[in-house]
């Protein structure tokens, strides 16, 4: 079939550039200046989370006594911490310890958390109240204090830090999808499917989850900036990674007792650490412009 | 005489809406008693204004919302108590076609699935399959196989009905509940609409029930017409007979504010005087008696029976109709 | 009879994207004092905005008039100040507006909302300014007027609050009010009421009126001359009685047989073929041409001009070059 203008029955030409959701969303992408940059960062931060240990110029592990608490400088371009250990090659070999536990503990909760405010908005009544109340009992908790508790339990390590954060993702998560859902299903084309007699999942999944993707996508991104702070926080308290691993909040942890004589051990992470949640913050918001209508400007 | 395809009798539902701050229930009684049937193949025509209750009765016989009383008879079941797990067989018999051609179709689906989801909710078959019966449906109300690739948001409001039409119409259904199909869009494109609601019955020997504000649109369309005041049908009966000689007080008031596009035809109107009442809090008695220009004292205390009108199929709620 | 408001080759645009996009194309009429004219056309036709270009009522859009002449009485609005304007907005021409809910503020009493027009405009102290108020409520018939200023417009029915801004409207005797779309929103019952209403104050007042609307039905009962619109420009002008005895303008025909007529025992109606255009994808020529039972090869080419036909009708159809050559600038 030709893309050129056709005429249909009821004469009509229709305009000859053909729609492509994928296409619109990069149009506006384009237009998020600083957003597009951060993304690039973000871009560039996984592929040096797959290709780090390959590209690092020492190995993060191995002590080397000779060279301790050096500042940056040419042999090392971030200096080494209080075993002589590269802090570049560390940072390098762990950024991809801190971006898969945040990954991987957003995307748990954010499954979690979407099931569950997809049930409790579609369905209402008792099972509604039983987990808005539960999540509310979550929210009562400061964030932190609910993962310390957790990995408290359960015991330190980092599977344990991924399942704490992502606990503590999921009533967030729940709370946006239900009041997203409430929202879509007052809509007529919902109306439409039940008087069809679609199924309620069909309804939940193929017309009011594709409705919350906007927004669920926008608060991934932000909560990952989240995730990745409370992860270094729980290594930097010792509860995450082993003080060996070149995590992030575990190096910051490590440079605490030099932060008077040699601060680049604790500065270095510490940038790290900022940056990235800062990139992520910033698409965040950047996405929120593009794909959440609400606070379009038009 | 032909099958009666559906038959509503003492149709009612009731709401609960919180009063106030503190969660006071009252009762808002949308349909009160409604009653009519719409033999196969015919058009009947549910008018009135606005929150007089025409939509919710739509609703109910789609069982989108359940009734608080009365009996629904669809092709000889009666549905009006059944769950939702036993209304299959009906909801693919029943098919809508929605007033807002913008709401009701689904923005991030593209036309092909829009169209094709009775099918695949209903049947088992292939994706090719489906999309087969859709570009023959998508012609048939006037569009092309062209278009099923695009998302209903990249058409006109015309054409975004016309798609409507098409997933109405693909599970081959007996009763089309049309509610203000029209009354979206543009004077030009709401003729070629109807024109094609009209050319489909004809073809598919279609009932449908029509749902309208709008009297001229509908006495283009329909067989049969009931005419709604505040939940109750206050008049039914044979379009030219509602039309021509019109029994109750409201029909006549109605018609006679209908502007009629012929500035030779300027005339006298039948002015009603105040709102419409809440139904929350409906007038006792006749619940038209506060804007009747010939309301007597039994219409205050007094609901009027069903009475028969002039002819046969002619049914008039009024006092002043003498049985 | 003496013109109240004539536009001339009035243009507007908006900007979006940077791109210019024109919507008005010279648009031509003129209103008499005290007349109802109808201006009447589909979504896009450019209708509603021609009644904002005459208030210059762009706030918070990109609209712009880019070209054209506006004159009410001796004054050109297309180049007075925001604050002259301002002087003449509400006081000499009045607007109404189709949804009353969005042009009422819903946190003001309904007393104070039409006193400040009253104040504003007409310099009347406080006692004298609510005295005035509730004289112009009772005038638009509403019920217990002294209770109503105390109230809040969500208090009060769609029908009332319409009263209520046709009260705002002509509390300041306005020469002019624009009616744009005002009982569209409304049941047909309550809509009798409101054309019932309005016809009454403008033979009253003697005021003019433009009522913007799509309902031809309306038109016909309401209007003393007809402006047709389509695609951003006037396609025909005539008397009430002669636009639907005798419509010249293709558009006119199919758009007044679309309408269904009550008793009129017609199986099919008329209709018009395809869609109304894109006002950024417009056809050349003719903007109609692609939709017109009676097209030409010229229609494609170029656009017709305003011609000027007997009674002072005119309309801008290529059909009517031969009847009547010469060509209205």
């Amino acid at each position: 079939m030709e893309l050129s203008k056709t005429v249909n029955q009821s004469n009509t030409i229709i305009t000859e550039k053909k729609y492509s959701p994928l296409k619109e969303f990069w149009k506006n992408w384009k237009r998020q200046k600083t957003a597009l940059w951060a993304s690039f960062f973000i871009l560039l931060l996984i592929i040096i989370a797959v290709v780090g240990p390959y590209i690092a110029p020492y190995d993060p592990y191995k002590p080397d006594y000779n060279s301790m608490l050096q500042g940056p400088g040419s042999k090392h371009f971030a200096g080494t911490d209080e075993y002589g250990r590269d802090i570049f090659s560390r940072l390098l070999v762990g950024s991809r310890i801190s971006l898969s536990v945040s990954f991987l503990s957003v995307f748990l909760g954010a499954i979690v958390g979407t099931i569950l405010g997809l049930i409790s908005g579609y369905f209402g009544g008792w099972l509604d109240r039983f987990i808005m109340r539960s999540s509310d009992v979550m929210f009562a908790f400061p964030d932190l204090l609910l993962a310390i508790a957790i990995v408290a339990i359960l015991g330190p390590g980092l599977n344990n830090v991924v399942i704490a954060v992502s606990i503590f993702s999921v009533p967030s998560f729940a709370r946006l999808v239900r009041g997203a859902t409430l929202e879509a299903k007052e809509t007529v084309f919902v109306e439409a499917a039940k008087s069809m007699g679609a199924s309620h999942f069909r309804i939940m999944f193929q017309h009011i989850l594709p409705e919350t993707l906007g927004s669920l996508i926008v608060f991934i991104s932000m909560r990952i900036g989240t995730a990745i702070l409370a992860a270094s926080s729980l290594s930097f308290l010792g509860l995450g990674a082993s003080p060996e691993t070149p995590d992030w909040g575990a190096m910051l942890s490590l440079g605490r007792d030099y932060l008077g004589t040699s601060s680049h051990v604790v500065m270095m992470p510490g940038i790290a650490i900022f940056l990235t949640v800062l990139a992520f913050n910033v698409v965040g918001d950047g996405l929120r412009d593009v794909l959440d209508p609400k606070t379009k400007n038009e | 005489m032909s099958n009666t395809l559906l038959k509503v009798s003492g149709l009612r539902k009731s709401f609960s809406i919180p009063d106030g701050m503190f969660g006071k229930k009252k009762l808002l009684k949308a349909v009160h008693d409604v009653s009519f049937l719409i033999p196969e193949g015919k058009t009947f025509s549910l008018v009135g204004e606005s929150g007089c209750g025409k939509s919710t009765t739509g609703r109910l016989i789609s069982r989108l919302i359940a009734p608080s009383e009365g009996e629904i008879w669809i092709d000889g079941e009666e549905i009006s108590q059944r769950k939702e797990s036993q209304l299959k067989a009906m909801r693919k018999k029943v098919q809508m076609i929605f007033q807002d051609p913008y709401a009701s179709l689904n923005p991030r689906m593209k036309v092909r699935d829009i169209v094709g989801e009775p099918l695949a909710i209903h049947t088992k078959l292939s994706k090719a399959e489906r999309n087969k019966q859709v570009s023959e449906i998508l012609e048939v109300v006037g569009l092309s196989e062209y278009h099923a690739h695009r998302y209903a948001h990249e058409f006109s409001g015309g054409q975004r009905q016309r798609i409507g039409i098409a997933r109405a119409l693909i599970m081959k259904p007996k009763l089309i509940i049309a509610d203000e199909p029209v009354s979206a869009l543009d004077v030009s494109i709401q003729s070629q609409i109807l024109n094609l609601l009209k050319d489909l019955q004809a073809e598919f020997q279609l009932t449908y029930l029509f749902i309208s504000h709008d009297l001229s649109v509908v006495e283009h369309i329909s067989d049969h017409i009931g005419v709604m005041y505040l939940g109750t049908i206050v008049e039914s009966g044979p379009k030219e007979e509602i039309f021509s000689n019109p029994q109750h007080p409201y029909t006549k008031a109605l018609l006679s504010s209908i502007p009629i596009p012929d500035p030779r035809l300027r005339r006298e109107r039948i002015i009603l005087q105040g709102d419409l009442p809440s139904p929350v809090n409906p007038p006792t008695g006749c619940r038209f008696h506060t804007r009747c220009p010939v309301a007597m004292d039994i219409c205050k205390v007094m609901e009027p029976p069903v009475k028969k009108g002039p002819t046969a199929d002619h049914f008039v709620a009024c006092h002043l109709i003498e049985s | 009879m003496e013109k109240l408001l004539q536009i001339e080759k009035l243009e507007t645009e908006f900007t979006k994207d940077k791109q210019a996009l024109k919507i008005l194309h010279g648009v031509n009429f003129h209103i008499n004092k005290g007349e109802v004219l109808g201006l009447v056309g589909e979504s896009g036709s450019g209708k509603s905005l021609t009644s904002l270009s005459i208030m210059k009522l762009f706030k918070g859009t990109s609209g712009e008039i880019s070209g054209g002449r506006i004159q009410f009485n001796d004054q050109d609005l297309t180049n007075i100040s925001e604050s002259d304007m301002r002087k003449i907005r509400g006081k000499q021409i009045a607007m109404i507006f189709q949804e009353p809910m969005t042009s009422l503020n819903p946190v003001m009493k309904i007393g104070e909302q039409l006193l400040e027009p009253i104040r504003l405009h007409l310099g009347l102290k406080e006692k004298q300014a609510k005295a005035h108020a509730v004289s112009i409520l009772k005038k638009v018939g509403i019920p217990r007027a002294e209770e109503i200023i105390n109230e809040f417009p969500h208090q009060l029915s769609g029908g009332m609050r319409q009263r209520i801004m046709i009260a705002m409207a002509i509390s300041c005797n306005p020469q002019l009010l624009i009616a744009d779309e005002p009982t569209t929103a409304l049941d047909v019952t309550i809509q009798a009421q409101i054309l019932d209403l309005m016809k009454q104050l403008q033979q009253k007042e003697n005021m003019s009126v433009l009522l913007i609307t799509h309902d031809l039905g309306v038109v016909a009962e309401m209007c003393d001359r007809v402006v047709v619109m389509y695609a951003g420009r006037v396609v025909e002008e005539a008397d009430v009685f002669e636009l639907f005895e005798s419509p010249k303008h293709p558009y006119t025909k199919g758009l007044i047989g679309s309408v269904p007529k009550l008793g009129q025992k017609k199986e099919k109606l008329d209709s018009i073929k395809g869609n109304v255009p894109d006002p950024s994808n417009l056809p050349k020529g003719c903007k109609f041409a692609p939709r017109c039972n009676n097209v030409m090869p010229i229609c494609y080419q170029e656009e017709p001009p305003d011609l000027k036909l007997e009674n002072g009708r005119s309309c801008s159809c290529w059909l009517y070059k031969e009847e009547r050559g010469d060509i209205c600038v």
